[in-house]
Order: structure tokens, then C-alpha cells, then sequence
């Protein structure tokens, strides 16, 4: 394992920030850290880079421990949330700074300017201030003085988090091209779900500096560990059931299982996918409380009379207005058992 | 950390530990019981009272007169405004005796206010108080414009789109950013006017008498160093109180600053309301700061053909072993090698007091960098000549002795300067270098130095500016054969005679235009250098 953390503890003030995480990331793999704010994804980063010193734990790279190594000779490259370009030079003396430090000759250090400007899309940029850059370009800059000393493990904090959607979106294909084309080993924390799953191999969600799910983006997405994975990844149908055979009792009435699930109670999600609309004197009687436009389907937001609040998602045309009475029933192939580890 | 500790602990904390023990140790005993003694008597509790509130009075009317200059400093262009910004700080380099006698010259008996309006002030404390705002207006001017200057005008264009007055938003956006600087500022004009001497000697005749003149009186006339020990303790128990509440106050104010170059805020005044303060500012400079040099150049100039200059080359006077013009030289070089010690051990001290894992100890540490300050200059001088006469530190014949006091001096300038802009510095900017393969040293070099090589100029020339103008300690340890301009002066007022009080003259205004053009040499070379980011 190119990187790994082993009960890698971090507290401030007599809270635990970092609570005894276990972590690595292979070579040539991208690992993107999933997490809402405040659940200590950061300070994962700033341990690894030895901005952080851990209070119980370690950190290894190559299997080398790095207990007492400062930042400057672990070998890693960070990307700050917010850049971080250094005002006093321009964009050539930004990337060529990692290089200069390791004693890399003039020529050098020329060339792999120009050759990461070329990668990042900024030819013929060396000269500019980084003052006129906008904020894309910042961050290509930004990404290309991370690249330019050649780290064995790139880290990026919220690498596309203050861009508009559109250049994220482009981005964020940009990125995944460029890692999978250099083999660069990559660690990254984001907060929003889509930019972890576009770039990463595997996903690894953190709540509280803790790790509640480790897996790929797919299994992540179908198969939530939990409640609060379910609820973080934006699943709202969330709700408690007592599991009987292939069937489950739930507030919204009996709502079908998949086979094999062990009975008793357990916590189910309903995709909005399968949350079907019938004819109002059919299935559970809700009411539509709100509808939004999500772009390839509507979000529909339904009112059952005795239980809490469902979504749907459903095309535009068979879409209910705001008001209709309608009524549910639900598909056993997008119900997850949450709590199925059990 | 380690080259500023050792530099205080030899040429600061030995030769005053020295001069206390010498005038309070009796057989091997202290003597505590004499700073009962001393308290005991009136006419002491009365110095201290008038130090105290004239130091108090004078800081009040400093701020007051000066906070306007340093936001037109800050906040305004306007042609000449380079050569104004080091006229303002030459009042600051003189030698205080100078200052002394050119409000002598201005509002004392057959003075220039005397002779047009028969107006005198010098038997009045308005004397001590308007020479003090003459000396200390380039302190705030140049800590709080300073800083001022490269705040982000954005940060209070913000507040206002949020509902703020202009004042409002000045009041809750910049000032407390400004916080630091003030603190900063107001804590030197304290200490500055508290710890008085030349002013104070020269223009409050018999009637008043700081803490200074007093050690300084006790120290050379009376020679009661047993008295002249106690005083100083007791100033130095005054300027640690006022240091520890300093720190205090910094502590809970100082937050990270978004600096911006100096040249984009400044621009032209727009109405009535700007030109009116900016005239306002223009005027305070000239009646307050202008009038006393060129009354002092006036002076210089009261003999025919240059006769009072043409003097200064002459060795007949029998003064000094030298030509007083020798003076010019010997105060420049010894400037020169005290700004470097300055800058170096203040610059060290500076960037050890910024890292972040920064201890109670070197925190600690930066009150009492700013003790040099306070601690009577006379002892410091005294305490040189008697701590530092033996093997392996027999520095009395030495030429570094005098430039040693007067980096001493100038250190807390450099470290008072640096500091707020070095903990501005984002935290981060530093730590992408550490990523990047940069040592602490070299995240030094490469991320703090160039960002704040600004307020190094400006810590340089303030360390050169008292170096040159220091005057306490000096006249202690400068060779006869080797004066420094200050103390020239001084031997020259000291003596009877229009031709010795002349050629004072003259060698002030000397003084005052070599201050000048050093000044006007660091402006320029600071624009220079911002210019390229």
C-alpha cells in the first residue's frame, strides 16, 4: 500500500476530530473522502501531509512509518482548498516552486513548467499574475504546482469547491483523464457527492472522524451502509420496519422486501425511483406537497395523511400538480435494507 | 530564538542587572528597604505623578493630531507625498535635546512666538506636550499608515452593501483590524514620552521632571546611584505593567488581515469634505512639525557666510579631538552596523515569535523585547561601561560598543513593525510551501520574506533613525575621539558662547538633512520593490 493510516487519532480540545481511522490507498488508485463539513475530512489530509500531528495512530507511506517526518520531506503534494497561489509570483514561479525547493536545475525546471501548463490546459501562462487569473484558472495553476515536484500521492481539499457547475462538471472529466493518464496516486475530499463519484475508484464516506462506508462509487450509491450515508447522498426515504417474511411493516403500510432479508426490525430506503404513482383510491392516499424540477424527471414531494414525507421521482409529463391527491406503492427492486450488517 | 535571547541577556539584561546590583547591593546585601525610602519622599511622588500624566496627556494629543495624518497617509495620493512622509519622520531621528532647543527656539523666551506675539510657553507643560506630538507624529503616521495602507478597502465596501454608514462600517470593519497597529503605536508614543529625557530636561526647566531626568540627575550630578537604582526600578516596573497590558490587549485583537498592495488604495481626494482634511493635515505638519526645523535652520544660518558651518571643520575649538564634521561620518557608520544587528536579531525574534506552536515562553518573550524601551537609556549606558570591562567581554575600547546600545534601541522597533504584518501572513500560504519541499527556513525566505519585505524597509529605517539620533546611551560610551552627531550637539549646547550654540545649529540641521535624504532613498527603494507584485 502506497499509503496507509492505522488508528490515525486527531483531537482538539479533548474531541476526537479524527477517531481512529484505518485508511489506505493503493498505487495509481483515487480515493476521494466523502463527508459533510466538520466530519474531519481536512484534517485526514493535513495528518497525511504532516501539517497535523496525530495523538494516537500512525501514518505510513511506501510502509515507512512517518511518525516525526515534517511536511517538507514526506513527498506528498497537497492542493489547498482555497489554492493558496503565492501573490508575490507569477504563474511560472508558482509551479516551479516545489521544483526549486528539490534542486532542480533552471532548464528543468522550464521545461516541466511548460510541459504542466500544456497538461492543465494554461499554455504560454508563466508570465501572468496570479492576481488576473480567474478562479478556474487558479485552480489549474494551483494543480499543475501540486503536479510539478512529481509527489507519490497527490491530495486535493475540495478541489473544484469554489468553481461555478459548469467548469466543475468539465473539471472534474479533465481531472479523471489527466490522473488516469499519469497513474498519479490521488487522495481527495469533497462535500459534494457527484464530484466524489465522477473521480474517484473508491469512495470512502466520514461522518463525525469516524469512516461509515468504504467501497466504489457504485456500491456506495445502490447499497448505503447506513442511515446517515442514505441521508448524506440525499435519500430522504428514509423509515423504520419490522421485517417479516417478504413483506415489511412501516408507517407508509406493508411495503415489499427482498428476498433473504433477516426479519425483525430493520431501517429501509425507498429510491424515489420506486415510489410509484397510481390512481388515488389505490395504495397509500397522499397528498402533493411540492414538486421540483430536477431536470430529466420532477421530485415529487408527497404528503401521506398519517406518516412522514416521501419523494418520487417521476417524468415530467405524468408529473401531479401541487395539491392532486394521488396514490403510492412501492417497487421491491429500489428498496435497500440500511441496517443489514445486523 | 537562541542569537536574540543571548544578544538581550548580554547587552541588555547584564549591564542594568549590573548598575542595580552596584547601586543597591551593599557588602554582598541588597537593599531592598530603599525603595521604601525613596517612595517615602514627596518631592519623588511627585515626579512620578507628572510623568505619568504628561506621558498619559501627550499620547492622547499624539493620537489625536496624528490618526487623521496617517488615514491621508494611508488612504490618499497626492504630489509630494513621498518626500512629506520622510519629512514627517525627521523630527523623529533628532536628538531630543535638538527637539528641545528648537521649541526653545520656537515658543521659549526671545523665540520666534515670543518676538511676534511676546507669546512664551516654555514655563507652561503646553511646551513638553506639543514637542512630544512633534516626535512622535511620524510613530503613528508610520505604524498605524502602515498597515492601514494595505488594507483591503473592499473589507468596508462589503460592510456598507450590508447596511453600514461610512462610519459604522470604518468603525467595525477597520478599526478593529487596525487594532494591533494602534495598540502598537499608542504603546510607544507611552513609553516614548514616559520615559522623556531631553525634552523633558531642556524645556521643563526646574519645575518639571519625568522619571528620566531624575535617574539621570541622581546618576551624574548628585551621584546617589543608590537612589538613581531605585528610580529605575521603578520605571521598569511601570513599562513591564504597561508591556503586560500591551500583550494583552494585541492578544485578543490580532486576527489574520487580507493585505493588499499599498499603491491600489491610495487615491486622489474626491470633495470638498477630503480636501478640507487633507489641507487640515497639511497644515498640523507644517505649524507643528515644519516650523520648529525651520526655525531651527533659521538659526543655523544667523552668521554671516556661513560662518557657524564653516566652524564645524575647524579643530581649533578644543571641543573634541576631531572636527565636529568628523561626526557626520562616525554617526553614520555606526548607524549602518546597528541597523544590520537590529534587523537581524529583531527579524530572528520577529519570525520565532509568528510560528504557530509558539510557547508561553517566547510569548513572554515578546514583552519583553520592547523593554530596551523603557529601561532608562542612561542605565543602559552606565550599565555598558561598568558590566562590559572584563575578558572575554572587554568591549569598552571596542567601536561595536556604541553601535550594540543603539541596536539595542532599535531592535523593539524592527519586532513591533514585523510582527503584525508576519502574523497576518496566511498560515496556509506557509503550509503549501512545507508541502511543496520548503524547510521552515526556507518557507521563511520564500513566503514571509517577500511579503513583508515592505515593513522591513520600514523597521530598517526606523532602527537607522534612532540609531542615528540615540542619544541616552551614547553619550556615555562614544569615544571623545569618535562622537556620534547627537552627542556633538550636545557638547556644543553645553557650552557658553553664539559661536558653540551656532555650530549646534548647524550640526543639527546637518543631522536632520542626512535623516532626510536616508529616508527619502528608503521611500524610493520601497516603491521600487512593491512595484513587483
Amino acid at each position: 500500500m502506497l499509503l496507509s493510516l492505522e488508528n490515525a487519532t486527531v483531537r482538539f480540545g479533548g474531541q476526537a476530530v479524527l477517531d481512529a481511522v484505518d485508511l489506505s490507498v493503493a498505487e495509481h488508485e483515487v480515493v476521494c473522502v466523502l463527508g459533510p463539513s466538520g466530519s474531519g475530512k481536512s484534517t485526514l489530509l493535513r495528518a497525511v501531509a504532516g501539517l497535523q500531528p496525530l495523538d494516537a495512530g500512525r501514518v505510513s507511506l511506501d510502509g515507512h512509518d512517518q511518525r516525526g517526518i515534517p511536511a517538507h520531506r514526506r513527498g506528498v503534494g497537497l492542493m489547498f482548498q482555497d489554492h493558496q497561489l503565492f501573490p508575490q509570483r507569477d504563474v511560472g514561479g508558482n509551479v516551479a516552486f516545489g521544483m526549486r525547493m528539490h534542486g532542480a536545475s533552471k532548464a528543468e525546471q522550464a521545461a516541466r513548467v511548460k510541459e504542466l501548463l500544456d497538461l492543465v490546459g494554461l499554455p504560454g501562462a508563466p508570465g501572468r499574475a496570479v492576481g488576473s487569473l480567474s478562479g478556474g484558472e487558479q485552480q489549474r495553476v494551483a494543480l499543475a504546482r501540486a503536479l510539478a515536484p512529481r509527489p507519490r500521492l497527490l491530495m486535493l481539499d475540495e478541489p473544484l469547491g469554489q468553481l461555478d457547475r459548469s467548469l466543475r462538471e468539465r473539471l472534474v472529466v479533465e481531472l479523471r483523464e489527466l490522473f488516469s493518464e499519469l497513474g498519479t496516486t490521488v487522495l481527495a475530499v469533497t462535500h459534494d457527492q457527484g464530484e466524489a463519484f465522477a473521480l474517484a475508484d473508491r469512495v470512502v464516506v466520514m461522518r463525525d472522524g469516524r469512516i461509515a462506508q468504504t467501497g466504489t462509487p457504485l456500491e456506495v450509491w445502490q447499497r448505503p451502509a447506513d442511515e446517515f450515508v442514505a441521508r448524506f447522498l440525499g435519500f430522504d426515504n428514509v423509515i423504520a420496519a419490522t421485517v417479516a417474511g417478504e413483506a415489511a411493516a412501516t408507517r407508509w403500510g406493508k411495503l415489499p422486501v427482498p428476498e433473504g432479508t433477516p426479519e425483525g426490525p430493520r431501517t429501509l430506503l425507498v429510491r424515489p425511483a420506486g415510489v410509484r404513482l397510481v390512481a388515488a383510491d389505490q395504495g397509500l392516499r397522499c397528498t402533493v406537497a411540492a414538486r421540483t424540477f430536477k431536470g430529466t424527471h420532477v421530485a415529487v414531494h408527497l404528503q401521506p395523511e398519517d406518516a412522514p414525507r416521501l419523494e418520487a421521482a417521476c417524468a415530467l409529463r405524468e408529473a401531479p400538480e401541487v395539491g392532486d391527491e394521488v396514490g403510492v406503492e412501492f417497487d421491491a427492486t429500489e428498496i435497500v435494507v440500511l441496517d443489514r450488517a445486523e | 530564538m537562541a542569537l536574540p535571547v543571548a544578544f538581550f541577556g548580554v547587552f541588555f539584561a547584564y549591564p542594568v542587572a549590573a548598575i542595580l546590583a552596584r547601586g543597591l547591593k551593599v557588602d554582598g546585601v541588597w537593599q531592598f528597604g530603599r525603595i521604601a525610602d525613596v517612595l517615602g519622599q514627596s518631592d519623588i511622588r511627585h515626579v512620578l505623578w507628572f510623568t505619568t500624566w504628561q506621558a498619559l496627556a501627550s499620547t492622547a494629543l499624539t493620537l489625536l493630531v496624528a490618526l487623521p495624518g496617517a488615514y491621508v497617509f494611508a488612504r490618499y495620493d497626492f504630489p509630494g507625498k513621498q518626500v512629506l512622509r520622510a519629512v514627517v519622520t525627521v523630527p523623529f531621528v533628532l536628538p531630543t535635546v535638538v527637539v528641545g532647543t528648537a521649541f526653545m527656539a520656537l515658543v521659549g523666551r526671545r523665540g520666534l512666538l515670543d518676538e511676534l506675539w511676546g507669546l512664551r510657553l516654555d514655563t507652561t507643560v503646553w511646551a513638553i506636550l506639543l514637542a512630544h506630538v512633534f516626535f512622535n507624529y511620524a510613530v503613528v503616521v508610520r505604524t498605524v499608515g502602515g498597515l492601514w495602507a494595505q488594507l483591503d478597502p473592499r473589507q468596508e465596501e462589503a460592510a456598507r452593501m450590508l447596511g453600514a454608514s461610512r462610519w459604522r462600517a470604518w468603525r467595525t470593519v477597520t478599526l478593529p483590524a487596525l487594532g494591533p497597529a494602534v495598540a502598537a503605536a499608542t504603546l510607544m508614543v507611552f513609553l516614548f514620552t514616559f520615559t522623556s529625557f531631553g525634552v523633558v530636561q531642556i524645556l521643563g526647566g526646574p519645575t518639571f521632571s519625568t522619571l528620566e531626568v531624575e535617574i539621570y540627575r541622581q546618576t551624574s550630578e548628585i551621584f546617589d546611584l543608590s537612589t538613581a537604582a531605585v528610580l529605575t526600578l521603578i520605571q521598569f516596573a511601570a513599562v513591564g505593567a504597561i508591556l503586560a497590558l500591551h500583550a494583552w490587549t494585541v492578544r485578543r485583537r490580532e486576527s489574520a488581515l487580507r493585505l493588499v498592495d499599498a499603491a491600489q488604495t491610495a487615491r486622489r481626494p474626491r470633495g470638498a469634505g477630503q480636501w478640507t482634511l487633507l489641507a487640515g493635515v497639511l497644515v498640523t505638519i507644517a505649524v507643528l512639525l515644519v516650523l520648529p526645523l525651520a526655525v531651527l535652520v533659521q538659526r543655523s544660518f544667523g552668521a554671516a557666510d556661513f560662518a557657524y558651518y564653516r566652524e564645524l571643520t575647524s579643530d581649533e575649538s578644543g571641543i573634541f579631538l576631531v572636527p565636529p564634521i568628523d561626526a557626520i561620518g562616525n554617526s553614520l557608520s555606526y548607524a549602518v552596523v546597528a541597523t544590520a544587528i537590529a534587523v537581524l536579531v529583531g527579524g530572528l525574534a520577529a519570525a520565532a515569535l509568528t510560528r504557530r506552536d509558539a510557547g508561553r515562553f517566547v510569548r513572554g518573550f515578546d514583552a519583553l523585547l520592547m523593554l530596551p524601551l523603557g529601561v532608562s537609556a542612561v542605565t543602559v549606558g552606565f550599565g555598558f561601561l561598568i558590566a562590559l570591562d572584563e575578558p572575554p567581554l572587554d568591549l569598552r575600547a571596542s567601536w561595536i560598543l556604541v553601535p550594540l546600545a543603539q541596536a539595542l534601541v532599535g531592535v523593539p522597533f524592527v519586532v513591533r513593525t514585523m510582527l503584525p504584518v508576519l502574523r497576518a501572513v496566511d498560515q496556509r500560504l506557509r503550509e503549501a510551501a512545507a508541502v511543496l519541499g520548503a524547510s521552515p527556513w526556507r518557507v521563511w525566505r520564500e513566503v514571509d520574506l517577500p511579503l513583508v519585505r515592505r515593513a522591513l524597509l520600514i523597521a530598517a529605517g526606523f532602527a537607522f533613525a534612532v540609531s542615528l539620533g540615540e542619544f541616552g546611551a551614547t553619550v556615555f560610551i562614544a569615544r571623545p575621539d569618535n562622537p556620534t552627531l547627537p552627542v556633538a550637539v550636545a557638547r556644543l549646547l553645553g557650552r557658553p558662547g553664539e559661536l558653540n550654540y551656532g555650530q549646534a545649529m548647524a550640526l543639527s540641521t546637518i543631522l536632520m538633512v542626512v535623516c532626510a535624504v536616508a529616508l527619502l532613498v528608503l521611500e524610493r527603494l520601497r516603491t521600487d520593490r512593491t512595484g513587483e507584485f
